[in-house]
């Protein structure tokens, strides 16, 4: 039996991904600003193994101009779904409509499903369903996604008219919004196109070809002679109503909509010009002074629960480092039971079954300690995405575009900019992606060279675990690293909009701003477990090979002697760690180890920790902890600063490599690739390089070449910043 | 008076939209069309871009994109 396609269309933010959820079950984000769903996204509908659900990018219109408008018009038109459900904002329904006139004249089955009607409800509003029904030729029903109410049955009823519509033997009835002469062209033009469009949407055709709407004229194939007869008509109109095509067609829908609204709408009147509870968190959130402030805080409030020393995160982490998946062991609370660590279980296991040492300390040391540490700091990655996963769907984050637009604006870009970055907190790869949206390819080109500049989930790891050895009383160290990623974000594309490449007229910005609404615990749970799993199998399908070939080339030399533990200088990995470190001498972690641990990072950022325990799990004595502390003692006079160069290196370098992959194959050609990379090496390299030399110098360490190296070079990163713009590029 | 020169509070009513292209569309497609009420609900911390409320809903746009719609009080 052929599978019957129902298309899910809707505005931003009108709930459309919590019923794609509730009538699939799969999982979805449930962003709450624009530009979030770029992919289509398809399921199946419970109880109905044969009906797909096709979710579409949230659009306003279907317009020709924007990316997400044409891959939702592409799929309507071409990929013939059976019905459409259309997903309206009950508490905004005025502008939502907008979108439904263009969907109803498709002529596909339609199902209106106003959502939200919990709230309009509370508001003491009401909506006559039959009226709009009548009005835009659709069934039109009543439901509340959050509160999984009317969802299913929308959707079945949806089913039913496309089986209806199959049987039927005229196409159904669309809609007439516009005005006598408006009208009179489009009747012109749809005669002139029968036969070259289906007939049930030869409406929809003729109104765009009205628009004078390119693409269509171009899929059409309809040629200069066939077009100047039709313009003939089109001219008749705009003459007429003294206003070009687009925005008679633009209007008049939105008169149809008022005249609608006036007959279909009441709004309860003590509503009226009362500040609404969104309108009252943003008088502190976007407030003039308050805002910048509440945000830093916000961010801090995230760190502080993810690394502070008797925060929240750390003492999860410590327990599961230690304890859970480490040698130590833990006591079940409230009894007496001790539970062995997992590291001990598998040692003793491996004991009982007779396994040598070797083996055993590859499994253990190797393998498993490489995995372990990556595992072990879920719980700080645990909260940081929680805390994301909160604003997001609460419908912050479209606040923060707000506040940071005129930054971004600086260097050419937007507020919408910023989403890439947040997206970035997550994970590099998702945000080079995020990028697609931008349609100017220059602006899209910055923002995937900056984006990854943001600490990533897997460089979270590496903050985690030098937060907890090195900066344990100074928990700000972590937030620091998110400002500083900011700040380079800033400067970066102040610089670089400045240079040739770059120069030119700022991309527009028209966005809106959504009610805030008190997200679900299970759309919080699915939004954060989307983004955990993707860590944890990160773990045992990359980390894990990558910490077996390690162990590997830590215990044998070249001539493939098998080493003992004291004897780890003389592996593979210290010989070709040492031919590089030279290279990071200036950044004060100049030494086999670090070279190895840093290389090992472009595998998978996390993977520097892995390196560092494999090293310290090597080094003899009785804790790893204690080992990374002395080795960075031993590669500098001071240790403090050798780690924070070392944190900020592997932080603000280029992404791992799949992050680098994707950045290659979205700048679509390699030479914007390389630059990317190099200009990320170049910001990572310089600023471990300057913190580390001048972090000496101000510490009594004296002044040396290194030094000098770093103010010049610091000097001219300033000079490209301040410098005048030139002459803007058209 | 285009809308980025009403007052913070005020409310107006849309005349004229000045852009074109894409820009235009996307204003007209928010909502902004001659005629629909709109008022300036607060402007962003740093100056820059203002909030405006439109048939029930905020809208934030960049002051030179506000300058491009003529209004009437």
């Amino acid at each position: 039996m052929a599978k019957i396609k129902i298309a899910l269309a809707g505005n931003p933010n009108s709930g459309k991904t919590t019923l794609f959820n509730d009538l699939t079950g799969s999982n979805q984000y449930v962003g709450n600003w624009p530009g979030v769903t770029v992919e289509k996204k398809d399921g199946i509908l419970k109880g109905a193994k044969d009906v797909v659900i096709q979710d579409l990018p949230g659009i306003y219109s279907l317009s020709p101009y924007s990316l997400e408008e044409k891959v939702s018009r592409k799929f309507l038109v071409e990929e013939n779904p059976d019905a459409v459900i259309n997903i309206v904002d009950g508490t905004n329904i005025e502008r939502n409509l907008y979108l439904s006139t263009q969907l109803a004249e498709l002529g596909l089955p339609m199902v209106m499903a106003v959502n939200m009607m919990d709230i309009v409800k509370r508001n003491g509003d009401t909506i006559d369903f039959a009226k709009i029904a009548k009005a835009l030729r659709c069934e039109v029903v009543g439901i509340s996604a959050l509160k999984g109410d009317g969802g299913l049955e929308a959707a079945n009823k949806a089913v039913e008219l496309a089986e209806a519509a199959a049987k039927a033997k005229k196409p159904g009835e669309v809609p007439h919004v516009f005005s006598g002469s408006v009208e009179h062209a489009i009747a012109h033009i749809e005669e002139s196109i029968q036969g070259k469009v289906p007939a049930r949407s030869i409406r929809w055709y003729a109104i765009k070809i009205f628009e004078r709407d390119r693409d269509v004229i171009k899929d059409l194939g309809i040629g200069v002679g066939e077009m100047k007869h039709m313009e003939q008509h089109i001219r008749d109109c705009e003459k007429e109503l003294e206003d070009d095509a687009e925005s008679i067609i633009t209007n008049q829908r939105y008169e149809f909509i008022k005249n609608l609204m006036d007959k279909a709408l009441t709004k309860s009147e003590k509503r009226r010009n009362r500040l609404t509870i969104s309108d009252r968190i943003d008088k502190v959130v976007t407030h003039r002074l308050l805002a910048l402030p509440v945000f830093i805080l916000t961010l801090c409030a995230m760190w502080w629960l993810a690394v502070a020393e008797n925060g929240p995160g750390t003492l999860l982490t410590d327990w599961a480092n230690d304890g859970l998946l480490g040698e130590d062991g833990w006591t079940i609370p409230f009894t007496q039971t001790v539970v062995p660590g997992v590291q001990s279980l598998i040692a003793a296991g491996l004991g009982k079954i007779g396994v040598g040492e070797t083996v055993t300390s590859l499994v253990v040391d190797g393998a498993w300690g490489g995995v372990a540490t990556v595992l072990g700091f879920v719980p700080v990655i645990f909260v940081v995405f929680i805390f994301l996963s909160f604003l997001e769907d609460c419908g912050y984050m479209a606040r923060v575009a707000f506040i940071m637009d005129r930054l971004f604006r600086k260097f050419g870009l937007s507020g919408k900019s910023f989403i890439p970055m947040i997206v970035g907190k997550g994970c590099g790869v998702p945000a080079v992606m995020a990028a697609r949206t931008i349609e100017n390819k220059r602006d899209q080109r910055m923002t995937i060279i900056l984006a990854t500049f943001i600490p990533c989930g897997a460089k979270t790891v590496i903050i985690a675990m030098f937060a907890s050895l090195f900066f344990r009383d100074m928990w700000y160290v972590a937030a620091l690293m998110d400002v500083i990623g900011i700040a380079i974000i800033v400067l970066g594309g102040i610089a670089l909009k400045k240079t040739r490449a770059f120069a030119g007229e700022p991309a527009p910005f028209v966005m809106e701003l959504p009610a805030y609404h008190m997200p679900t615990a299970t759309g919080i749970w699915r939004h954060t477990w989307n983004r955990l799993k993707g860590y944890i199998l990160k773990a045992g399908l990359i980390i894990f090979p990558a910490c077996v070939f390690l162990w590997f080339v830590m215990h044998f030399d070249f001539s493939l002697n098998l080493l003992g533990d004291e004897q780890i200088s003389e592996s593979i990995l210290a010989a070709v760690g040492g031919w590089i470190a030279w290279l990071l001498k200036p950044l004060g972690f100049g030494t086999w180890q670090g070279a190895a641990a840093s290389v090992s990072a472009e595998i998978a950022k996390e993977q520097a920790t892995a390196t560092l325990s494999l090293v310290a799990a090597n080094m003899g004595g009785d804790s790893a902890d204690a080992n990374i502390v002395n080795l960075f003692a031993s590669m500098s006079a001071f240790p403090k600063l050798a780690a924070l160069s070392f944190m900020l290196f592997n932080l603000f370098v280029p992404p791992c490599m799949v992050a680098i992959a994707v950045t290659f194959r979205e700048m679509g050609s390699k030479a914007w690739g390389w630059f990317a990379v190099g200009f990320q090496l170049f910001v990572g390299y310089v600023l471990a390089m300057s913190v580390y030399q001048i972090g000496v110098l101000v510490a009594g360490g004296g002044f040396g070449v290194w030094t000098a190296v770093a103010v010049l070079v610091d000097l001219w990163c300033v000079w490209m910043v301040v410098r005048p713009a030139k002459g803007v590029r058209a | 008076m285009t809308l980025n020169e009403l007052e913070i509070g005020k409310t107006a009513k849309v005349a004229r939209l000045l852009g074109e292209g894409p820009v235009k569309r996307r204003m007209m497609d928010m909502g902004l069309t001659k005629g629909t009420e709109v008022m300036v609900r607060k402007v962003a911390p740093l100056g820059d871009p203002i909030e405006i409320t439109v048939r029930g809903y905020e809208l934030s746009l960049r002051k030179d994109e506000a300058a491009k719609i003529e209004v009437s009080v």
